[in-house]
């Protein structure tokens, strides 16, 4: 058997500790415009334990993304630090997927590059916390997976030894090739970008991605995104169009609200930092039998 | 009839998982409304007596499939296994735990049938919706926070069959068992061949729990506002003199100061004590999720604008260190 071909798939996320529910449009999907991004951080464990297995036992790592043309900078940090190639998959008609919609159309990518020994998803992205494309993708695929892996135990030419969490413990699972496995943050802490990637892809770094879609498509001869960036549309991965995008998409959003959290009681009442004022809140709160 | 609801049973230890008798409850409230029964499934080695509970809580079938090749959890066999009996019985709903196993195996269920599903719900009802000029009667709701707990989205599948969802552990309530109801256990045949078994399971580490915080009467749980090992002492300290657990919230695990077991909140555990004393807890929204439903909330803080006092009945502001003393004097009286 020769090099492993490793997939690691990859989303660029709104950070989502600052967000309104003004960033969401009136379908109910995310109006990304409004947020800052940033790579998924489980993806970025994925990637790491990708780039472990090639440290071992060479190979290749082709990281793809599947978003809008602004998605590209989570690929060009991937090939800083160290992915070989990245695939962008970028088409107006995948907008509004779902997990069901989006891991087709990843699939339908995967099936394109072709080769795959192993895939590595982070487990959830911090957007929807679902943890569902990957587990979606392997059976799209029809291959096995290992979810929630907080070690790789080992790994050889035809086979990986898995560390998973378990509410009931840790499980040490073994599977052959193809696998897809998703990685949690426990599982390592990734490497930073190397200077020296970085310096060879400065040119990239530099390019200002078009906010129009067509204009992605870079043209210049000494573009270096040309070379080590694919891009395919729904087309060129053989998509199904009633598959994709919204219209593949069974779940809809019915209703989406701002989290306001209401207090239990009418008012708080303000317990004075004393003796005497905690004396008296345990005090209620003993008569109020509140301790058992 | 109509079709039922289908609740995909976890157990362990000879014992049926607390969140699949969860689901069993919110079940037979969902079916009140739909006017159909409460249907589980099983997949296991050699489950037997540990089933019955099952039925006090409302299951009223049971489909068992039984095979010494399921003592170990696997995806594709087990999502096969269900897959293969939602298309033979046609539930219209179908529930999974949002824990480790569900999370894994129902997406695939999900990929397998086309249908829709939602991780990680928090509350459902049932509804109706409009797509276009189509109406959906008795469709299910399934509402969950997304957006790192910021908002609270209601989703829908009308248009798939059944609709499928991952609910949180805790969160749904336990009916009070009737040891008059019975399950009826119907056996299914396992239909998989030795080349569905991908996965070997070379050693199972089993770990107990630290701490069972959903069964705990008080918590007093801390934040980043108390994340030294001098606060924790203090706040392990009052926890014994109450009688209670201590609870806490991310950054504290993340610092390591106290394990995953203690975590409360969204990517925690959903607590509902009778009291809850949150020491040098801010408030964030990811944390209140899995707080705000205790009886009674103390919060002490520095911060005299910290968002955990919008939620809390009684506000202590002040250093936890000099709080937590005062409380376990007053306490011992």
């Amino acid at each position: 058997m020769g090099a492993l071909n490793i997939i690691v798939t990859v989303k660029q996320v709104p950070d989502t500790h600052n967000i309104s529910g003004d960033a969401m449009k009136e379908d109910g999907t995310v109006n990304r415009a409004m947020l800052p991004t940033i790579f998924n951080p489980e993806d970025l464990n994925a990637l790491e334990e990708a780039l472990k297995v090639k440290d071992q036992l060479g190979g290749k790592i082709t990281v793809i993304t599947m978003g809008p043309p602004k998605a590209i900078e989570v690929l060009k940090d991937a090939l800083y630090r160290g992915a070989d190639e990245a695939v962008l998959i970028s088409d107006r008609k995948f907008a509004g997927a779902d997990t069901l919609a989006t891991s087709y159309s990843l699939k339908c990518a995967i099936e394109k590059i072709g080769r795959y020994d192993i895939i590595f998803c982070g487990r959830q992205a911090i957007d929807g916390d679902t943890a569902q494309v990957g587990p979606q993708i392997a059976e799209k695929l029809k291959i096995n997976q290992i979810t929630n892996i907080i070690r790789v135990e080992e790994v050889t030419n035809n086979s990986i030894t898995l560390r998973r969490q378990t509410e009931y413990g840790q499980e040490i699972v073994k599977s052959g090739f193809p696998v897809l496995i998703t990685v949690t943050a426990e599982a390592n802490e990734p490497r930073f970008p190397s200077v020296k990637r970085v310096m060879m892809f400065k040119n990239i770094t530099k390019k200002e991605v078009e906010e129009s879609y067509d204009e992605t498509y870079l043209k210049t001869p000494e573009d270096r995104t040309k070379k080590y960036i694919t891009e395919w549309s729904a087309d060129s991965i053989g998509a199904d169009s009633i598959k994709i995008g919204l219209a593949g998409s069974p779940t809809k959003v019915k209703h989406i609200e701002k989290v306001v959290l209401t207090a239990n009681s009418k008012n708080m009442q303000d317990i004075p930092n004393t003796e005497a004022g905690i004396g008296a809140l345990i005090d209620e709160l003993k008569n109020e039998h509140i301790f058992g | 009839m109509n079709a039922p609801i289908l609740v995909f049973i976890e157990h362990n230890n000879q014992k049926v998982a607390d969140v699949s008798l969860e689901l069993v409850s919110e079940a037979t409230r969902l079916a009140k409304k739909l006017n159909c029964e409460v249907h589980g499934v099983v997949l296991s080695h050699n489950a037997a007596e540990e089933l019955s509970p099952l039925g006090h809580y409302g299951c009223q079938k049971l489909y068992y499939i039984k095979d010494k090749r399921l003592n170990h959890f696997s995806s594709v066999p087990f999502s096969k296994l269900v897959s293969h009996i939602i298309k033979k019985y046609k539930p219209q709903i179908v529930l999974f735990g949002a824990t480790t196993t569900g999370r894994d195996i129902a997406p695939r269920v999900a990929s397998e049938l086309c249908c829709g599903l939602t991780a990680d719900c928090t509350k459902l009802e049932i509804g109706s919706h409009s797509i276009k000029e189509q109406t959906f009667e008795n469709t299910l709701l399934q509402i969950r926070p997304a957006f790192g707990g910021n908002i609270v989205a209601t989703i829908v599948s009308p248009e798939s069959n059944p609709s499928m969802a991952t609910v949180r552990e805790g969160v749904m309530k336990q009916n009070t068992p009737d040891t008059n109801q019975k399950t009826e256990i119907i056996s299914e045949p396992c239909n998989l061949s030795d080349s569905d078994f991908l996965s070997e399971i070379l050693d199972v580490i089993r770990e107990e729990k630290t701490v069972d915080l959903k069964q705990a009467r008080i918590i007093v749980a801390s934040g980043m506002g108390a994340c030294t090992p001098e606060c924790i002492f203090l706040i392990k300290q009052l926890a014994k003199t109450l009688g209670g657990e201590v609870g806490a919230s991310r950054p504290v695990v993340d610092a390591g100061l106290l394990n995953k077991d203690h975590q409360v909140g969204q990517t925690g555990i959903t607590v509902r004590p009778n009291l809850y004393i949150a020491c040098g807890i801010s408030g964030q929204i990811q944390h209140m999720a899995g707080m705000s439903e205790a009886k009674r909330i103390i919060a002490i803080n520095n911060d005299p604008d910290a968002p955990i006092f919008k939620i809390a009945n009684y506000g202590i502001v002040g250093d936890v260190k000099d709080v937590i003393p005062k409380m376990i004097k007053a306490y011992r009286g």
